[in-house]
């Protein structure tokens, strides 16, 4: 598979603290990959690494295939989670200012800056200071200013945070549409749901260790149960419970439908196939709901971690 | 554009616009030429108040020796004895009433003069009437012994000495209060500007990490360039401050003159021409003042200022710098602060007194070496000649602990600009050079 950045074996400690324990992950060109895990597995450190803000001590970086150099800076857009603007200086001025030092011309910069405000309908804040914006507004210009040298990675760490749920919408649309133009996004954040929607690819770091990596499709195939929700209309739900029980592993559930049916989740052995739940379902009455619960990337999130 | 000259010309743009700066920069020369205006007018009132003294001489010796100047003016009483008088000088709201008892010897006149006042009067009033009784006292006396006071005053003699050292070069004391001048000035302002762009250089370091945008700068940007980008901009818009305040000062100081009639500088102008006047004995000290500039090493001062300025300012800049990115807060900065002001507070006293009261001794010779005093010290000796080997010797020095305290700075900066919320203590500090 093609990949846009790949790491390799990297390692890094803060004196006696290990915040990476040999980490390689392999982010394939023109995705999101998800970078995940709870607070203070080495998530925001591995991202430094990336950027060079940080050097690591062993293992390397490779992006297109080539050793990162001071240079690349240049292919990176970073949003980082803690994050702000010069609260004094004004908006146009500031964004002019960390465009050129991403490597933009100043005249570009306008041009492209211009842009970007009319998208998202900033153009007026132009002249206004920091100060007098508030977070929302600070942080799409933020995101304006981590995309606006197009660069071919992009790293956001938690995105969302600071937004209502409508400008939320428009960023996340935004990450998606400069991924279909051909970026490649990592994407780290607690918001699984937004996980969910967003990425192809997940890494879970957990104690400064890689614990699961992979397409997400694959590693929700993975952790599947062969579980699956019914609603059933019988006569009488507690011998219909009793009948499948006999046959069938069966987990008590509760959801909101529309009719009042007999509702469980049901687990059938590895060998068995869908087909021969529902054909002894319909034979016990009408079979009104029948889907198969998917893990989520929540589940599956608290699951690895747990189990570490 | 290249990062380092985008930085700096951010750093000194955003100082230069700062409101709070430019008022500064107006307001400080004002200050300046305010409260010495004040001064001078106070003085002035102060001085315009009349001290009436009535005198009753008993003695009939002094009777037409006080004279009244501007501002202490002398009436004799006659024809009162001493209770009367001292209640007409009490009622008539006058400063003070003089006796001078009638008394067989003058030993004994000495000892009972009387000065009778509301409250305890001034010492120049005191001044003035003991100055003139002594006087009187002094010249009867010689009289009596069969001397002549003016013959007395004839003979003395004043005395200039000459100086000059073993090289055969002349010298005045003027040259050495020229030199005491020259070395404090250019030792203070490095002092005053080290602490003014000091702290301005950690304050900008403190806003960019509380408002959290360092993060995306050094995404861009190599922390030491970013660091040595503020030093410079920052270094700039302090060089235009002071430029600024001397021009402001001279602008101020002549409208005021000319427009109120006041000139502030001009008592400390007229001592100072007295003073010389008085050292030299010689009438033109314009030309004089000018004999002696152009006898200082002055190509000599003026490399030696610019080298150990910058030496120094950058070898302290770097640590505030280093200090602003250890804390969250300007509040916490106290504790790292001292150990930075310390040697500089050092570096003036011993300059100012010890180097003032011998630039070549020991104490003296050992500060205008050691990295942190030197710059401050060393400048302060130069005017009065030092040897080129040990000028050389200094800068070497002070040049090798700077790039040592940049790597240092450097070291903190760039480990402690992304620890947010940690309060630092010496101990974590030493763990972030391992880092």
């Amino acid at each position: 598979m093609d990949n846009l950045l790949v790491a390799e074996n990297v390692s890094k400690s803060f004196g006696e603290f290990k915040a990476l324990n040999d980490v390689s992950i392999a982010v394939p060109r023109g995705s999101v990959f998800g970078l995940l895990g709870p607070n203070g597995a080495g998530k925001t450190t591995l991202i430094r690494i990336i950027n060079q803000i940080t050097m690591p001590d062993t293992g390397m970086v490779l992006l297109d295939g080539e050793p990162l150099k001071a240079d690349d800076i240049r292919h990176i857009g970073y949003l980082p989670e803690e994050r702000g603007l010069y609260k004094s200086m004004k908006v146009g001025e500031q964004a002019l200012y960390l465009s050129q030092l991403k490597g933009l011309s100043r005249p570009e910069a306008r041009k492209r800056l211009k842009y970007w405000f009319d998208r998202l309908e900033i153009g007026d804040w132009w002249n206004k200071k920091i100060q007098e914006l508030s977070k929302g507004m600070a942080q799409k210009i933020q995101f304006v200013v981590t995309v606006l040298h197009e660069p071919k990675l992009l790293i956001f760490d938690e995105p969302f945070s600071g937004f209502d749920p409508i400008n939320a919408n428009l960023i996340k649309d935004e990450i998606l549409r400069l991924r279909d133009a051909g970026a490649t996004v990592i994407f780290s954040t607690h918001r699984m749901e937004s996980v969910e929607e967003m990425c192809d690819h997940i890494a879970l770091l957990n104690h400064s260790e890689k614990i699961l990596d992979g397409k997400l499709i694959d590693i929700k195939r993975e952790y599947r149960a062969n579980t699956y929700e019914i609603g059933l209309i019988t006569p009488d739900h507690t011998s219909t419970e009793a009948l499948i029980r006999e046959h069938f592993e069966l987990i008590p559930a509760n959801f909101k439908t529309i009719n009042e049916e007999f509702q469980c989740k049901v687990k059938i052995p590895e060998n068995t196939s869908a087909n021969q739940l529902v054909n002894f379902l319909t034979s016990k009455g009408q079979l009104t709901h029948f889907v198969e619960v998917v893990p989520s990337a929540n589940d599956i999130f608290i699951q690895t971690v747990q189990n570490n | 554009m290249n990062h380092l000259s985008l930085i700096i010309q951010r750093e000194y743009l955003t100082k230069v616009k700062n409101r709070a700066f430019i008022i500064m920069t107006f307001l400080s020369p004002l200050i300046m030429v305010g409260i010495f205006s004040l001064v001078a007018y106070l003085s002035s009132i102060n001085n315009d108040n009349v001290r009436n003294i009535s005198v009753l001489d008993e003695s009939g010796l002094f009777i037409s020796e006080f004279e009244s100047g501007d501002n202490l003016k002398y009436k004799m009483v006659t024809g009162e004895n001493l209770s009367e008088a001292k209640k007409t000088v009490e009622e008539s709201g006058d400063y003070g009433l003089l006796y001078i008892p009638k008394v067989d010897s003058l030993d004994e006149l000495a000892e009972q003069i009387t000065f009778y006042s509301e409250d305890s009067p001034s010492i120049t009033v005191l001044d003035n009437i003991e100055n003139t009784i002594e006087d009187k006292v002094n010249t009867i006396k010689l009289k009596d012994a069969g001397m002549d006071p003016e013959e007395i005053e004839a003979l003395q003699i004043r005395i200039d000495t000459k100086l000059e050292t073993f090289g055969g070069e002349q010298t005045s004391e003027l040259s050495t209060w020229l030199k005491l001048g020259f070395g404090g000035l250019s030792g203070y302002l490095l002092f005053m500007f080290i602490i003014i762009y000091g702290n301005m250089i950690m304050r900008s370091v403190i806003e960019e990490k509380t408002s959290r945008i360092i993060e995306v700068i050094i995404s861009s940007v190599k922390p030491v360039k970013l660091l040595l980008g503020k030093i410079i901009g920052t270094s700039l818009a302090g060089v235009t401050q002071f430029l600024a305040w001397v021009i402001l000062l001279g602008i101020f100081a002549t409208v005021l003159s000319s427009v109120f009639g006041i000139d502030p500088a001009a008592a400390q102008q007229q001592q100072a021409l007295e003073q010389a006047q008085a050292l030299t004995g010689n009438e033109n000290m314009l030309q004089e003042f000018m004999t002696e500039f152009f006898k200082l090493p002055l190509l000599n001062l003026v490399i030696m200022f610019v080298l150990f300025f910058i030496g120094g300012y950058l070898l302290y800049a770097s640590l505030y710098a280093a200090i602003g990115a250890a804390v969250d807060s300007e509040t916490d900065t106290q504790q790292f602060l001292l150990p930075i002001l310390m040697p500089l507070i050092l570096a003036v006293y011993v300059g100012f007194f010890t180097v003032f009261d011998n630039p070549h001794g020991t104490v003296s010779q050992v500060f205008s070496f050691i990295p942190f005093t030197s710059p401050v010290v060393m400048l302060m000796r130069i005017p009065f000649g030092v040897p080129l080997w040990q000028q050389i010797l200094s800068v070497v020095i002070l040049f090798a602990t700077f790039i040592g305290t940049v790597w240092f700075a450097a070291k903190i900066y760039r480990v402690g600009i992304l620890m947010y919320g940690k309060k630092a203590s010496y101990k974590e500090l030493i763990k972030w050079l391992k880092y």
